[in-house]
């Protein structure tokens, strides 16, 4: 919520007019090369935006940098090479989808690691609790000394 | 003068609130360690006193967004007197300092229900679970009336106020900060239960019992929260997005993860007294991440460094009352856990295992959401400067649901204790195949060949048919008529389970059918023009401009016909509101079974067409009723005859009679 009222008080003290993202004048016109330009799009982030990706960001960035995308994807690149193109222009802040280089394998392995690991717990503790005695109908210490006191009477 | 007074008078009923607040947290539990009859029954006047005095506040700062009370720095700021009424009163929460002071009034009400409700728990849990929430209240109202006063005046008052965020003046999102308080304070119940059992050294299945309805509550309304807040921005922000992963989401998303994964292991701790300790962490996790998603709101720490600098203030006490509230549970969680004793004993394949496996999918996924969100503040301890946006959660979360709704209908009906796998399975197989078959088809039957949404209609039929034949499971074996009579008189809480378990599945449904196969078409279109988009014409008929009550309106008329029928009449709009300067989109949406068409009207363009964008969103509502439906099933669980009675258990099992 707050992304959109800072991104939306962007707009409006930078005096942007389009209300919406992608406009009729950048379409491509090949279909094929526009979804690709589309699905690049999506994984990439409208840099002065909170969260926002250039496909659904106002900002004159996010325009910019569509029509980039589509200029190099005219000029023949692959999706892979107009990504790189962009990154090493703004660095990997603009990726959505982080690499897996350095560090980052932390934040791409911690699901699963912490699901096997959190498998491997429970599956310990449910071995003990398979073999484990039934207490739940046994008396404790306490109710057992109480128990004989009342016999006694 | 009036007026003057009743602020005056909210603003101290708040401090003395503060003092109260301070009184029930100590007296009572002193009293309870030392035994003291007195002292431990203080905090139920207390309780009812502070909850009486922060509502007096409340309404205090409400007559001044109603009345327009420019005298006010956070009137002033958010309002404007020609602000529709309904917006005049959300407005009062549509702001930090106003919000905290909802959340205040939500954590006391919570502890006055407790107080009030709370008849027949033992007198010692009673008072140290009134002293624990008294004392989220103490930490709270400090915040509030330290760092976020929403009673400062200004000496010069302004002729009008500077007008509320015009994109939260909708109805949906006027009710959607109260739905999602109500829930992430809610969860400060179960926290309390978790630190009083702790600090008395026991639990038993009267404990899970006590602590079930509090956590089914605030799950429940963080639902409605969640849905709430997706569909507005699903209709409000003119793209037809229905969830960002946005840092702020996410601090919503994962307590609602943890909340579902407490309320399904309470169930355990209840009927078979295990998973005792592990639900006490996870009712202690469950608040912890309410704390956590404050301060991420709060503090803008991750959405951005720069807006942290700027007011450290606030960030640094949250963090504190985060620090102190989560760490010192964990703590005394450390020092007692392993005093709670465990008794049931179940096979590897068993109910209680398939909670088990619940709470580890559950968590660990909240746990993926929560690296995601704080990556991006790790990356910049090693000097990067990284974004984790949607792709990576839809990458890194997915799988988990997708686990999830696989094991459900099988983990849902095995039996406790021990069960064999073999006898569920058999009859779930017809069901399987069924969800196989529907998955097959939608795959054959879609143009473009995309894996996620056959994968989601599979797994949104098994797992609907799953809850279906969970439910007739239930009825035993018989005659039809029977099993029918045996149907009405099944306890509340099997419908529950069948409505929340289909609910999640309709979802299920609609995520991925939307996902899936949404078709979009951006056009320049001249008045008088007709398009096609997928298997409908529309025309353009007219745009004109409208005068709003605060706002200047750009509406278009646009007709949509499919096969030459008429079928509807749209009108999109693009709105300024002059206040702020800010402009906004109304989509027009033609809400179907099966499909909302989403109109979006933009620009004029220099040879006098019009930009237009056109949306069809295939099982859009499928989404937000599925969340109804889970919320839904949540509230008739709770209105189940065991938790309407729980109260009484403790005390007939004082008079000697076992309970159940």
């Amino acid at each position: 919520m707050r992304r959109i009222i800072i991104s939306g008080l962007l707009a409006a003290t930078l005096a942007v007019s389009p209300v919406f993202a992608v406009n009729p004048d950048e379409v491509l016109d090949d279909p094929a090369l526009e979804q690709r330009a589309r699905n690049i799009s999506a994984d990439l982030r409208c840099v002065v935006c909170r969260g926002e990706n250039i496909d659904e960001s106002n900002a004159p960035i996010a325009h910019d940098l569509r029509l980039l995308v589509r200029e190099r994807l005219v000029e023949g690149d692959s999706n892979d090479e107009v990504v790189d193109f962009i990154v090493e222009r703004y660095g990997e802040y603009v990726l959505m989808k982080p690499n897996t280089s350095g560090a980052n394998v932390i934040l791409w392995a911690a699901g699963p690691a912490l699901f096997i690991v959190a498998l491997l717990a429970a599956g310990l503790y449910l071995r003990r609790r398979s073999q484990a005695k039934d207490t739940a109908t046994a008396l404790s210490s306490d109710e057992e000394a109480r128990l004989k006191v009342l016999m006694k009477d | 003068m009036v007026a003057d007074m009743i602020t005056e008078l909210g603003h101290f009923a708040l401090i003395l609130a503060l003092g109260v607040a301070i009184v029930q947290t100590i007296v009572p539990l002193i009293g309870a360690h030392k035994g003291w009859r007195g002292w431990m029954e203080l905090a139920v006047p207390a309780a009812t006193i502070q909850f009486l005095l922060v509502l007096a506040s409340f309404l205090a700062l409400t007559y001044a967004f109603v009345t327009s009370d420019f005298s006010l720095q956070l009137v002033t700021l958010n309002s404007h007197s020609a602000k529709p009424m309904l917006y005049k009163v959300s407005g009062v929460w549509g702001n930090h300092e106003g919000s905290m002071l909802l959340w205040v009034l939500i954590v006391t009400l919570f502890g006055a229900m407790a107080a009030w409700f709370g008849g027949n728990l033992p007198q010692r849990l009673k008072a140290r679970v009134l002293a624990v929430q008294s004392s989220i209240a103490v930490a709270f109202l400090a915040f509030v009336l330290f760092t976020s006063n929403p009673f400062i005046r200004i000496a010069q008052p302004p002729f009008d106020g500077r007008d509320l965020n015009p994109l939260l003046q909708d109805p949906g999102l006027a009710f959607h900060p109260p739905f999602l308080y109500l829930g992430y304070v809610g969860l400060s119940m179960a926290f309390s239960f978790a630190v009083a059992a702790l600090i008395e050294g026991r639990i038993d299945a009267a404990w899970g019992r006590w602590v079930r309805p509090w956590t089914l509550a605030a799950w429940i309304f963080l639902t409605i929260g969640i849905a709430l807040g997706s569909w507005w921005a699903y209709y409000e922000l003119g793209w037809g997005g229905f969830w960002f992963w946005d840092p702020v989401e996410n601090a919503s998303f994962m307590p609602w993860l943890f909340a579902a994964a407490l309320l399904h292991s309470a169930i355990v701790v209840e009927k078979r007294e295990s998973l005792k300790s592990w639900t006490i962490l996870l009712a202690i996790l469950a608040f912890g991440f309410s704390l956590i998603g404050t301060f991420i709101v709060r503090s803008g720490v991750i959405t951005s460094v720069h807006a942290f600098a700027t007011d450290p203030e606030r960030g640094v006490f949250i963090l504190m009352i985060l620090a102190f509230f989560t760490g010192g549970a964990l703590t005394l969680f450390a020092a007692r856990a392993s005093t709670m004793e465990a008794r049931g004993v179940f096979g590897f394949v068993s109910r209680e295992s398939a909670l088990v496996l619940n709470n580890i999918l559950l968590a660990v996924s909240s746990l993926v959401v929560f690296v995601g969100t704080i990556w991006p503040l790790i990356g910049e301890i090693f000097g990067r400067k990284i974004s984790v946006g949607a792709p990576f959660f839809e990458a890194a979360f997915t799988p988990f649901m997708v686990v999830l709704a696989l094991a459900l209908p099988v983990g849902a009906m095995l039996p406790w204790k021990r069960a064999k796998l073999g006898r569920v399975v058999k009859t779930l197989v017809p069901f399987f195949v069924l969800a196989v078959a529907i998955g097959a088809l939608v795959w054959a039957m879609q143009t473009e060949k995309t894996a996620l949404g056959p994968i989601g209609m599979f797994l949104g039929t098994w797992l609907v048919a799953g809850a279906l034949v969970d439910l007739a499971g239930r009825t035993g074996r018989g005659s039809v008529s029977n099993r029918l009579s045996r149907l009405t008189r099944l306890p509340r809480s099997d419908w529950g389970k069948l409505a929340a378990h289909s609910g999640f599945g309709i979802t299920v449904m609609g995520i991925s059918g939307l996902m899936a196969w949404s078709v979009e078409d951006i056009r320049v279109a001249a008045i008088g023009e007709t398009f096609s988009v997928s298997s409908y014409e529309i025309t353009l008929v007219d745009v004109r401009s409208e005068q709003g009550p605060n706002y200047m309106t750009t509406k278009a008329e646009m007709r949509v016909t499919q096969d030459g029928q008429p079928l509807t009449t749209l009108y999109p709009e693009k709105r300024v509101y002059p206040v702020q300067a800010m402009p906004t989109t109304e989509a027009a949406i033609s809400n179907g079974f099966w499909r909302d068409i989403y109109l979006v009207i933009g620009d004029p363009q220099d040879d006098g067409g019009w930009a237009v964008r056109t949306f069809i969103k295939p099982f859009a509502n499928w989404i937000w009723a599925g969340s109804i439906i889970m919320a839904l099933g949540g509230f008739i669980s709770l209105t189940d005859r065991r938790f309407r009675v729980a109260a009484g258990a403790a005390k007939t099992r004082a008079q000697g009679v076992p309970a159940e």
